[in-house]
């Protein structure tokens, strides 16, 4: 099997490759478009070769066995003490998927930027940070340490801090970058803490080393059995405090709060980062480490980690759908559209199907970035509009969008056999009827189906159907504000995403489970039989009942009336404070401003105060206390003491007078003596020393 | 002495350079900066020997000069080299230039200034190479009155009462500190460092304190006593909370390149101070002390955070966030303390803490240096103002500048692949495995950096321009060479930090035999 694996020596070329071209474009000047773009495509198309062979590779090497293969290139960083601290690249089915998905994703979406960005005066500056992006993001994936992953995880946040505040100039960008930065550093610090708990606990951060990583048998049963405070499991522990770090990058509640106010980066970005690759890294860390989340002391109980996975992905899944209804921009659909998908990402992980996460994660990830691209194609077609209400009809004018968006929506929204998001739906659902430990997230997740369905429908009706709203706002010059299709550059990649939106679906049926065991080991047979089980066919059944009420719905609500700014919203009329609450994305953001960072600028004005006044108060009475004394002596020493000396004081002062010719008030001079006597002194020292 | 001492060369060679400096007519514009900078040069040179010359497999003394100074006090001339001096040798010889490149006051007798700053350097090298406490002290003293005159002269206008402060601060915190050590040499007749750390290690020095003097005291008592003394001098140096308020004042006032060495060598001076005076000699008081210690340490990190917070002048949130990340090597410093059951024989937390701790020194020191020089170029171009809310959008006039000035401030809020991560990552990890709830406590403090530093990004280089500012320059040739040596070391050693940790490898693990 070992000559399988030449190729496993190029696996650090993958992140660094696009890293190379980052820190090139860095330092390279503004003016130089056309360097950037052949830097940063041919970096990742380089990355995307060579992650293809390794997904070969794999695939190769499994050859069908039960067997996951894993192979790990371990390497010392440092050494500290008697230690050595060491890092490592690993590669295996899980992320060798994930790579090609990746640098394939990141590929069209750069395409994609050049006509988007093209009148850009930052033009470099965006494809060198969007080549740190995709740097970090295949670093992450390919770490096999836990200290790697968690580098590459910063640096995934810096290149989206960086990108979200790619507009620098607006208020609102920076404002949301730093939002995103300070929010996902919230979980980052349960990361950080549950990583530094485990190298205590078990001495390496390697995930696999030879059967004395973290993730291997010894160090988990060791996990597995110690507890901690509270009787908890310390496997328990540090796998919770981890899923912190998880929820944040991920857009879990309650710290999904970063992700809709990202959108204000340029829409690419949004693609890419907040929909297709970055978000998915909480999901990935989960799967990576999904041995210490499923570690339990006995063979039969389900793991508390994974129930608390669960149950925060099935919350957030159903929250971020409601909340979804009531948006108005474009992409802020989308945006909490992502964040309901990641949560059922997150169940997919709590009930133990670590293939059906991943492979909802590629599949959203293709017609999520699709969505996007789509609605960054809408967007720079209507000169820049985000608001759906001023939008309409737009099929008529951009044909090419409209069909490949109307592709992504139903993968989305899972419309039944042809869509991969319809299969990789099922099966998380499939798992999630099964799970033990209880029933509901299984309900939660079955409305969020149905508002899936839902959202997606209405957003469809407002931008491509009806008439083109925007006219009559302004009808001035019409001619010119007409909506356009945009030019190939940015169509062509909408029309490669469409296309593995559809047939990505064709591996990961239940008659033929290709991904999943792929992913998790075993051969892949093909047996149309297991489509008609009575429990998979049932619960095909339902969701299609429930998609299609979704839709139903919708277009009842939204296609028979007139829509637009002027108009209130057809369900507001019905239930205006629902959708009040809904619009206002449930007050999370309000509730945060009042407690959390209010409490911040008090304590911070408090600590303020008590430096300006306890301690330096404290200090100036000390010093005023002696200065007092001193005056007092000062007093005294004048009434009683000094008379008698005034008479030999005046001695001095004549002869002081002369001496004072001395004080020519000139520093150098000063200097000059100090010099001198200090050359004396080492003369006179020097001396001693020989005598 | 056998061989040509190299040591004794470092120290003078500032001064001698001060001396020229100082009698550099100041005709020629520029000239006594570069005669200054010349000097610096050479001590740099002359530390890289050190650095080449040093043998790193050894954790004890090099290139020792030792000679009978003042026999009455038994005290000797005693100069010596060890993975820890040697680290802040070299940071000592990186900032000094780095701080006369900076902007430095337009006023008069600049010649002066640079003297002063050379004069600064030498003390600073004698402190951190003098093995004998009357000796160390002297330097320690001595390196008072330049800084003194630096901020006195060419400060910012209430410049006056800082420097005041400022001295007579330290100076309360030395005579306790003198006081400490007078009553160890009645006890013992010794003044060496590496004596005093035997004695300390033995037990023998609590014994002799106790047989020395009574007071009615049991001997614990008056070692604690004595070990707080001295403690007191090295806290309000570094500072610890709350002996912190003179710093802000200081290090808002003081000239540029003044700062810079404020906050990249004297506040390191305290931590030396830390390593190689209070953890050797007072293994006992410092474990006895150890959960007061931390939580100050753990205050220190978590109010200088907020307090910064609240600023909006550059300098003042620059300086909290200095206190801030010292707070960070006093954490490392008193969970090393940690009495560790002989039978463990793992010291893999304590040797990760102190290495954290070695290397947060000297991150901290080019860092910290970094910004106050961003905050000098950017005051340089707006007449003296540095108001968080003076600017908006200097990114669009002035990218390099924001850009050079971003990555240090990442640095400082410790994102990995830059330096200030790996010290951080050390220390935390070595105090969790030591005194976990510590650890704990004090992680906030990384949230709310980031906070106050990622503020400073949004505020002065995002948005819209200010139209104050439309024709502020970018940083000239001359001034990206001056920054950008530090901000090339900060990737090199977030990116490859082996040589620097192997430099002082073997000394943390003496270090850590040597404790209790």
């Amino acid at each position: 099997m070992a000559d399988h694996f030449w190729i496993s020596h190029f696996l650090w070329l993958v992140p660094v490759v696009p890293l190379l071209a980052a820190g090139m474009l860095s330092v390279s000047g503004n003016s130089r478009r056309n360097r950037a773009v052949i830097l940063t495509l041919g970096a990742q198309i380089l990355s995307f070769i060579l992650a293809s062979l390794l997904f070969i590779t794999v695939i190769r090497a499994q050859g069908g066995t039960e067997e996951v293969v894993r192979l790990a290139v371990n390497f010392t960083w440092f050494e500290f003490g008697d230690t050595a601290l060491r890092l490592g690249l690993l590669l295996d089915p899980l992320n060798a998927a994930m790579l090609v998905m990746v640098t394939f994703i990141g590929l069209l979406i750069c395409i994609f930027s050049v006509g988007y960005m093209s009148r850009d005066p930052n033009f470099t500056r965006f494809f060198a940070f969007l080549s740190l992006f995709s740097a970090a993001m295949l670093g992450l994936l390919v770490s096999n340490s836990l200290l790697l992953l968690f580098i590459c995880w910063e640096l995934v946040g810096l290149a989206s801090y960086l990108l979200i505040g790619f507009w620098y100039q607006k208020p609102s960008a920076a404002a949301a970058a730093q939002k995103a930065f300070i929010t996902t550093r919230i979980g980052d610090l349960g990361f950080f803490l549950g990583m530094i708990w485990l190298y205590r606990e078990t001495g390496t951060l390697l995930f696999y080393d030879g059967g004395a990583g973290l993730l291997e048998q010894a160090a988990l049963h060791g996990l597995a059995t110690g507890t901690t405070i509270g009787g908890l499991a310390l496997s328990t522990a540090t796998a919770l405090l981890l899923f912190c770090g998880a929820m944040g990058k991920s857009g879990q509640f309650p710290l999904h709060v970063w992700l809709p106010d990202a959108m204000e980066g340029p829409t690419p970005v949004s693609a890419l980062i907040h929909a297709a690759t970055m978000v998915a890294a909480g999901v990935f860390l989960v799967a990576r480490a999904f041995p210490l989340f499923a570690a339990t002391a006995g063979p039969d109980t389900v793991a508390t980690a994974l129930i608390a996975v669960t149950w925060v992905g099935a919350f957030t899944a159903l929250f971020a759908a409601c909340i979804a209804v009531a948006q108005t921009d474009i992409k802020r659909i989308l945006a909490y559209s992502t964040v309901s998908q990641l949560g059922f990402m997150m169940i997919a992980l709590g009930v133990g199907g670590v293939a059906a996460a991943i492979f909802h994660l590629i599949a959203h990830a293709f017609f999520k970035a699709l969505l996007f691209l789509g609605a960054g194609s809408v967007i720079h077609g209507c000169h820049d509009e985000q608001d759906i209400r001023k939008m309409g009809g737009l099929r008529r004018f951009m044909p090419a969008t409209f069909a490949t968006y109307a592709i992504g929506m139903m993968a989305l929204a899972g419309f039944p056999f042809f869509f991969s998001g319809f299969w990789s739906k099922e099966e998380i659902l499939h798992l999630a009827q099964g799970w033990p430990a209880s029933p509901i997230p299984f309900y939660l997740a079955l409305a969020g189906t149905f508002l899936t369905a839902f959202y997606m429908t209405r957003q469809m009706v407002y931008v491509f159907f009806g008439n083109y709203r925007a006219d009559q706002a302004s009808s001035e010059k019409a001619s010119e504000s007409r909506p356009h299709e945009s030019p190939p550059i940015m169509t062509v990649p909408l029309t490669v995403l469409a296309a593995g939106a559809v047939l990505l679906g064709l591996v990961a049926t239940p008659a033929w489970p290709w991904f999943h065991h792929f992913i998790e080991g075993g051969a892949a047979t093909l047996e149309f039989g297991k489509l008609f089980t009575a429990g998979t066919l049932g619960l095909m059944l339902l969701s299609i009942v429930l998609v299609a009420a979704g839709v139903g719905a919708a277009w009842f609500l939204y296609a028979r009336t007139s829509l637009g700014t002027a108009e209130r919203d057809p369900l507001e009329r019905k239930r205006p404070g629902l959708y009040r609450a809904l619009a206002q994305r449930l007050y999370v953001d309000e509730f945060y401003d009042a407690t959390v960072i209010r409490f911040h600028h008090a304590a911070g004005r408090a600590a303020d105060a008590l430096d300006r006044f306890v301690w330096h108060g404290l200090v100036m009475a000390v010093s005023g206390f002696s200065v007092l004394l001193s005056r007092a002596s000062q007093a005294v020493d004048r009434r009683f003491f000094n008379r008698g000396f005034d008479t030999g004081c005046e001695t001095l002062r004549t002869s002081g007078g002369r001496v004072s010719r001395w004080h020519t008030g000139n520093i150098q001079t000063y200097l000059a003596y100090i010099g001198a006597g200090l050359v004396l002194l080492i003369v006179f020292f020097a001396w001693i020393q020989q005598a | 002495m056998t061989h040509f001492p190299l040591l004794s060369l470092l120290i003078v060679i500032p001064l001698a350079g001060a001396v020229v400096t100082a009698l550099t007519p100041s005709t020629r514009a520029g000239l006594g900066r570069q005669v200054a900078l010349g000097f610096s040069f050479v001590s740099l040179a002359l530390a890289l020997v050190l650095w080449i010359r040093f043998d790193s497999a050894t954790g004890t003394m090099q290139l020792v000069e030792r000679f009978s100074w003042i026999p009455a006090l038994n005290a000797d001339y005693h100069l010596g080299l060890d993975g820890l001096s040697l680290l802040l040798v070299l940071l000592t010889g990186i900032i000094t230039p780095f701080a006369l490149a900076a902007p430095a006051p337009a006023a008069r007798n600049r010649n002066i200034y640079f003297a002063l700053v050379l004069a600064l350097q030498g003390m600073v090298f004698g402190a951190f190479l003098s093995l004998n406490f009357i000796q160390w002290f002297l330097f320690w003293e001595l390196s008072l009155i330049p800084a003194f005159l630096l901020i006195r002269l060419w400060g910012g206008p209430v410049r006056s009462a800082a420097a005041y402060q400022f001295f007579v601060y330290t100076l309360a915190g030395s005579i306790a500190m003198l006081v400490g050590f007078l009553a160890i040499f009645l006890a013992t007749g010794l003044f060496d460092f590496i004596a005093l750390a035997e004695l300390g290690r033995n037990g023998e020095l609590t014994a002799a304190l106790g047989d020395r003097f009574s007071f009615n005291m049991a001997p614990e008592t008056l070692g604690l006593l004595v070990a707080g003394g001295i403690f007191l001098g090295l806290a309000v140096k570094v500072p610890v909370f709350p002996f912190h308020t003179w710093l802000p004042e200081a290090y808002t006032q003081a000239p540029t390149g003044v700062s810079m060495i404020l906050t990249g060598l004297l506040s390191k001076m305290g931590v030396y101070g830390f390593l190689r005076i209070l953890l050797p000699i007072f293994p006992e008081q410092v474990q006895a002390m150890q959960t007061p210690l931390l939580l100050l340490a753990v205050a220190t990190i978590v109010f200088s955070a907020l307090a910064a917070l609240a600023q909006t002048d550059l300098k003042r949130i620059l300086a909290y966030s200095s206190i801030n990340h010292l707070g960070y090597c006093l954490l490392g410093i008193f969970a090393v303390a940690t009495v560790i059951d002989p039978g463990a024989g793992n010291n893999s937390g304590r040797e990760a803490a102190l290495s954290g701790v070695f290397l947060q020194v000297f991150n901290h020191g080019l860092t910290a240096a970094a910004l106050f020089c961003f905050v000098g170029l950017i005051e340089a171009r707006s007449g003296g103002l540095r108001g968080l809310d003076d600017f908006g959008g200097l990114r669009k006039v002035a990218p390099v500048l924001c850009g050079l000035m971003g990555i240090s401030l990442f640095s400082s809020l410790g994102l990995p692949g830059l330096n200030g991560f790996v010290g951080e990552f050390l220390i935390f990890k070595g105090t969790f495995a030591l005194t976990g709830w510590a650890a704990v406590l004090a992680l906030p403090g990384l949230l709310i950096t980031a906070v106050f530093l990622l503020r400073i990004l949004n505020r002065v280089f995002s948005g819209p321009l200010n139209a104050n500012w439309t024709g502020l320059p970018d940083l000239s040739f001359r001034e990206r060479m001056t920054v950008a040596p530090a901000v090339a070391l900060m990737f090199f050693i977030g990116i490859y930090p082996a040589p620097l940790l192997e430099l002082f490898n073997q000394t943390v693990i003496v270090t850590i035999q040597l404790l209790p």
